[in-house]
């Protein structure tokens, strides 16, 4: 009898029931669609994370920043002049460590990688590659150093000089180990990856957006310091933010630097056994590795800030705020409207009472409605809520992340595309920005806390009706038509 | 079969109190037929309730059988109701949104009769009352005479020993009434009932071998021996 009973009450009454799981629905499906944007917020944000880290890095590793030390020593260009005086047209070729001479040492890398917890440790050498190109008038260029000052503009005339500048990143990276380092964070779109065999060859993969700019295509050649390094394949920046313009063998670029760099890394990156062993790692790190400053990307992400952070914030506060609201409204609505629903069936419960059924065989039949209402309110608001990610993926709003610090603009040397990676630049206290469209992914979590709800919405609404049921007098059947 | 002594209700509505029944002594012996009459808002529905075990007195016995209803529990009073009282009202009390057949197998739910016997006792009641080909309709696609038939069956499908029936043809036409009038009048005399009739209607109270009137609360019995 209860489900025949329940089965012919939702099919002749289906208005009522309807207007029950419409309230249901409405919170269910607000949910759904906050839980998703805030997701997509979450995936946002890790994808800022990775644009900065690569993929597979947990950590970074660099020198503890010294106030005296780094950055002080004088960059001199060194451009010979002709004895006979003949107007000449000379190049420099300057390849200097990104960070200033903050570098780490190679066996700090072992020293790491010997860490419980580390699964993997690479180091990198990050590298600015400056070439001057002059014309020098005769007798205004004698064998003197000419000093155009440290970092100038592109064009830098002095001493009768007309000098143009070219700046690029390198980047050493260690091609036996590129799921994690720099590279990590990049998909090689056209070529191919340097092989775990290329620790000396003369092979460059280059970034998208410096290629494009440079007309660069697999095959051709990228000269650094008199050498040409074949370029192999081109690197697409997962957000379109890369590390690097260029990327070598790590080998290489610690040979070709000028300051001596041999067995030196200006940055350590670190892939942690699991996520939950990070923290632990990285106390680890600190501890047992002098002089180094571990990063990860929690720390990162503090520094996350534009309309990205205050989106997710809003989504994870507000949203988490205005859908338990909304939720409980619905809850309380459906309670009521279920119980109203009970009041104007006094006369039908009364009789079933009068004929002797009992109070909780009464109050189950009102539980069972009430439940089965919460079940067609989940379903539709499984319903609104995927319509309601779908229109925001769909529209995809887009979302900007800044990272790095408080300062504006980037050192006088970020004159080239790119401007170097982002992970290099924070320590250098610069900014970057990357745009994200917000997408909002159903997981199947959400929907099972959506049938969740919807069974406990349907609960709530029964007990509010069965309290109702429960309390009616089966003398109430014999009350005149109302 | 019932004995009442000294039966008093009292409702309380606010601080007014409201005497609905004020000592009502009454006996009905098994098989015997009560008619009750009196102005409204004498005490009918009240007493009728006293009777079908749907409320306790306030003070004073309602012995069924024996069995003291004034001081049973709520769940002992609703196992009274299932197995010994059919009910027939004034307005027919038919869930709207069960069939005919399924309205009068909710009488047979709470004694446990399994569904299949459920649905052919339901349809073998439904036949006694002249409705054999209605078992599948709705209380909205049947007439008021009709429904009150069904609802007659379902008093009766789980052959109680007391039928009580509070203004069955208030809402009826004339032709109706007299329908539904033989058909109870039938019913009781076959199946040796108790029957207790609340109606308006003199010309059934005149006929009646008992009369009760009931005026404010109280209550006054009168035989006619025929
Ligand atoms: N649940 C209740 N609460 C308060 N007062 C009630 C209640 N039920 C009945 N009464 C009062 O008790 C008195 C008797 O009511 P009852 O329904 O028994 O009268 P009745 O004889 O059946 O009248 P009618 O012919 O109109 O059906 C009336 O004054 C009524 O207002
Ligand atoms: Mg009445």
């Amino acid at each position: 009898m209860f489900f025949t009973y329940l089965r012919r009450e939702l099919r002749r009454r289906r208005k009522a029931a309807l207007v029950v799981a419409l309230g249901l629905a409405l919170g269910i499906g607000l949910v759904i669609t906050v839980s998703s944007v805030s997701t997509g917020m979450r995936d946002a944000q890790d994808e800022v994370l990775h644009s900065l880290y690569g993929v597979g890095t947990d950590l970074t590793v660099a020198k503890e920043a010294k106030a005296e030390e780094g950055g002080s020593a004088p960059q001199r260009f060194k451009i010979e002049g002709r004895e006979d005086g003949e107007k000449a047209s000379e190049t420099d070729d300057r390849l200097m460590p990104l960070g200033g001479f903050d570098n780490l040492d190679d066996s700090v890398v072992d020293k790491v990688a010997a860490q419980d917890g580390v699964a993997t440790a690479v180091g990198a050498l990050a590298l600015n590659d400056i070439k001057f190109t002059g014309d020098f008038k005769p007798g205004e260029m004698k064998k003197e150093e000419g000093k155009p000052g440290s970092g100038g503009g592109p064009r830098v005339g002095g001493g009768g000089a007309d000098i143009e500048t070219e700046t690029f990143t390198v980047m050493g990276v260690d091609v036996s180990a590129l799921s994690v380092g720099p590279l990590s964070s990049s998909k090689i779109s056209k070529g191919a990856n340097f092989a775990a065999t290329d620790t000396e060859a003369l092979k460059a993969v280059v970034d998208s957006a410096y290629a494009k700019d440079k007309d660069l295509a697999v095959g051709d050649k990228v000269t650094i310091k008199g050498k040409k390094f074949e370029v192999a394949g081109i690197a697409t920046a997962d957000t379109g933010a890369s590390t690097s313009n260029v990327y070598i063998p790590l080998a290489q670029a610690q040979k070709l630097a000028d300051a001596d760099m041999k067995g030196k890394v200006s940055k350590v990156y670190v892939k942690a056994d699991s996520s939950d062993a990070i923290p632990a790692v990285k106390k680890a790190i600190s501890e047992n590795v002098d002089g180094a400053t571990v990063t990860s990307a929690a720390d990162l992400a503090e520094q996350v800030s534009g309309n990205l952070s205050t989106a997710s914030n809003l989504a994870t506060n507000i949203g988490k705020w205005l859908s338990i609201a909304v939720l409980v409204a619905a809850f309380l609505l459906a309670g009521l409207l279920t119980m109203s629903a009970v009041s104007r069936r006094v006369r039908e419960f009364g009789t079933l009472k009068a004929v002797g059924w009992r109070s909780g065989r009464v109050v189950r039949q009102v539980m069972g409605e009430a439940f089965a209402n919460g079940v067609l309110g989940g379903a539709l608001g499984i319903g609104l809520g995927l319509a309601g990610a779908w229109i925001v993926s769909t529209v995809a709003p887009t979302l900007t992340a800044t990272t790095g610090g408080e300062q504006p603009g980037g050192p006088g040397q970020g004159g080239g595309p790119g401007g170097g990676g982002i992970a290099q630049q924070l320590g250098e206290g610069a900014q970057q920005s990357v745009d994200i469209a917000l997408k909002a992914p159903v997981t199947l979590s959400v929907i099972v806390l959506a049938v969740v709800l919807a069974a406990a919405g349907g609960i709530i609404a029964g007990c509010f009706g069965g309290w109702r049921a429960a309390r009616l007098r089966p003398a109430d059947a014999l009350r005149r038509v109302e | 079969m019932y004995q009442l002594t000294t039966v008093t209700k009292r409702y309380q509505r606010g601080k007014q109190t409201i005497n609905a029944l004020e000592g009502v002594d009454l006996t009905i012996a098994t098989g015997d037929q009560l008619v009750v009459q009196g102005p409204t808002g004498g005490g009918k529905s009240t007493l009728l309730q006293m009777l079908g075990a749907l409320d306790r007195p306030t003070a004073g016995s309602v012995s069924i059988d024996g069995t003291d209803l004034a001081r049973l529990s709520e769940a002992k009073l609703t196992k009274v109701r299932a197995a010994t009282i059919g009910f027939v009202f004034q307005s027919f009390n038919l869930i709207p949104t069960l069939s005919a057949q399924e309205n009068v197998e909710t009488a047979l739910v709470p004694l446990g009769v399994k569904p299949a016997a459920r649905r052919k006792r339901a349809a073998e009641a439904l036949q006694l009352v002249g409705l054999g080909d209605r078992l599948r309709h709705l209380p909205s696609e049947l007439s008021g005479g009709q429904q009150q038939r069904v609802a007659i069956a379902r008093a009766l499908v789980k052959e109680p020993k007391v039928l009580l029936a509070d203004e069955p043809t208030g809402n009826l036409d004339e032709d109706t009434r007299d329908e539904i009038m033989g058909l109870l009048a039938g019913l009781w005399k076959d199946r040796g009932l108790t029957f207790v009739l609340v109606t308006h209607d003199s010309s059934i109270a005149r006929r009646a071998p008992r009369l009760a009137v009931i005026n404010n609360g109280r209550l006054k019995v009168t035989e006619r021996t025929p």
